[in-house]
């Protein structure tokens, strides 16, 4: 296929995929079945003129193909701060990707579409939340691919066959164990958040393994805490013990091999962790942001109890970044409606890290998204609250921030 | 002072030189690097607030998101991207996007990884230039 017989854009994609290749060691290329593009994100000139490089080129996608954000809502971003010169060409990039023949689910979270994998698939997935979802939770198989390669792996359906592809690279090599962490806070809404930004920076380059669960995990708390440990760290791949797939047993976690080493995280750890997501001095709040990754219909489905029959602060803006499919589901299932009388407005496509959209004049935000609340300083220059779902729907309606603290003061 | 050659092994090949810049925590370039100006913006990281563009950056590792590639070939059109990037290890996200810059506007920048001992030998300020072969000489 490097040869053209593929058509010139396949031609390229296999000139990077080869070069790649011997970055990563790999001697032989292997099949994929699937396929998550992060390239979605326009961030300036080079990333759109990629895009359009390839589809100017002709470039199919072989595989099965989902999409990631974009750099802009397509429909609502009239409604906030972003440029019309940005929009359209956000817009621009977006078909780009679309002419490809990918499917336009525009989300962080495909793996909470039809898209998502089967245990042992071989795929090729950017973003960084998704890669460590789809390897950690799911036990499908993919590298931490990069934006610009991944879709290089679509055009050709080919990887590099190294790295978590492949058996014997999916075992442990830490071992962090919960030490005297309470159930009660185990169970608490934020935990699985927190642990995650904790995990992500004692992890360095080791896949690491949770050992000390016991609790039951949602789906939403494992997203939460693989897009926080992708943040503060690169996991790419994580093992829970008794919670993920491939670690039914600490052994098993580790393939049959010793770690290469154990640290413990008792509740001290955990409480640093919690207080370095919060940036903000908590006085003032313009916004309430949830949903990074993307919010599900699950999540949608707890707010909306919460908010029933109450209305937001007016001074708060309360905004939820969600995917097409998943505010349909809502709307369908009944929850939505609950949510929009609130006063919460719902961005999709994107989200506020990955679109200009917030006006200048929302300062202080507040979270439950640990991956929000690790970029949004940095990002948006931003001041952020981090607190459980139940602490932002009260922080809103109140106009000022409220957090129970109960659990996380217990000595 | 004579010239001290350290020895890389180069991932992706070229040649530059500059004043160091050197941190051993990993970076992400999404959220981390503002490919307008070629500042380190993460306020998590030690370098938050200092100038990469044109400098050699040697960080151990990428970390974080998968968009690093992308600031980086964005900072490469730019004109504000380091002059070459030294690691501890195949770096793929650096390396990607050294590559694409090449395919795309003939601009690549070397990545060199180093073994750990040389890596924490290297300090910031001090000039460097880089070989095709993968050497570093420090002046």
């Amino acid at each position: 296929m490097a040869n053209g017989d593929g058509g010139p854009a396949q031609a390229l994609a296999m000139s990077i995929l080869v070069r790649m290749a011997d970055v990563y060691g790999a001697t032989e290329l292997m099949d994929i079945s699937q396929a998550h593009i992060d390239s979605t994100i326009y961030l300036g000139d080079a990333t759109l003129e990629f895009a359009e490089r390839l589809a100017s080129l002709g470039a199919r996608v072989a595989v099965p193909t989902s999409l990631n954000v974009s750099g802009v809502d397509e429909c609502g971003w009239k409604d906030w701060a972003v440029k019309a010169d940005w929009a359209a060409k956000a817009a621009r990039q977006m078909l780009a990707y679309e002419r490809m023949g990918a499917v336009p689910t525009w989300t962080c979270a495909p793996y909470q579409t039809h898209m998502r994998p089967v245990f042992g698939q071989q795929i090729a997935w950017g973003e960084s939340n998704a890669i460590s979802f789809a390897n950690s939770v799911i036990g499908a198989r993919t590298e931490r691919y990069p934006d610009l390669l991944d879709i290089c792996c679509a055009i050709t359906g080919r990887v590099p066959a190294v790295g978590l592809h492949l058996t014997e690279n999916r075992g442990g090599q830490i071992c962090l164990r919960l030490t005297g962490v309470p159930e009660a806070l185990q169970q608490d809404d934020q935990f699985f958040a927190v642990l995650g930004h904790l995990v992500g920076q004692l992890a360095d380059e080791s896949i690491p393994v949770i050992d000390g669960i016991v609790v039951s995990p949602t789906e939403d708390q494992l997203k939460a805490f693989a897009a926080a440990a992708a943040s503060s760290g690169r996991v790419a791949l994580f093992h829970m013990v008794g919670v993920t797939p491939e670690a039914p047993t600490l052994d098993a976690a580790f393939l049959g091999r010793p770690p290469e080493r154990t640290v413990a995280i008792t509740t001290a750890d955990l409480r640093a962790a919690r207080r370095e997501l919060t940036t903000a001095d908590g006085r003032e709040l313009d916004m309430v942001i949830l949903g990074s990754p993307h919010f599900s219909l699950a999540e949608f489905s707890l707010l909306a109890p919460l908010v029933a029959g109450r209305r937001a602060d007016p001074r708060v803006k309360f905004l939820i970044t969600s995917s097409r499919l998943m505010k349909e589901h809502a709307r369908e299932t009944g929850v939505l409606a609950p949510i929009e009388a609130f006063g919460a407005q719902i961005t999709l496509d994107t989200c506020i890290l990955a679109s200009p959209m917030l006006p200048p004049e929302i300062k202080t935000l507040m979270t439950n998204s640990a991956k929000y609340a690790y970029y949004a300083p940095s990002l948006l220059n931003t001041r952020v609250t981090f607190g459980s779902l139940a602490d932002c729907v009260r922080s809103a309606i109140e106009g000022r921030v409220v957090r129970d603290e109960s659990l996380w003061q217990i000595a | 002072m004579a010239d001290r050659v350290v020895a890389g092994r180069v991932i992706v090949a070229g040649t530059a030189e500059g004043e160091a810049l050197v941190t051993d925590a990993a970076l992400s370039f999404w959220g981390g690097y503002d490919f307008h100006t070629g500042e380190i913006i993460d306020k998590h990281h030690p370098l938050a607030g200092v100038r990469a563009a044109q400098r050699i950056l040697a960080v151990p590792f990428s970390k974080g998101s998968s968009t690093t590639t992308a600031v980086l070939l964005e900072a490469v059109r730019a004109g504000t991207a380091p002059a070459a990037i030294i690691t501890t290890g195949p770096d793929t996200f650096f390396a990607l996007a050294s590559i694409v810059a090449d395919v795309m506007y003939g601009k690549s920048f070397p990545v060199i990884s180093l073994e750990p001992a040389d890596f924490a030998s290297l300090r910031t300020g001090e000039h460097l230039s880089i070989e095709a072969s993968g050497a570093i000489r420090r002046t």
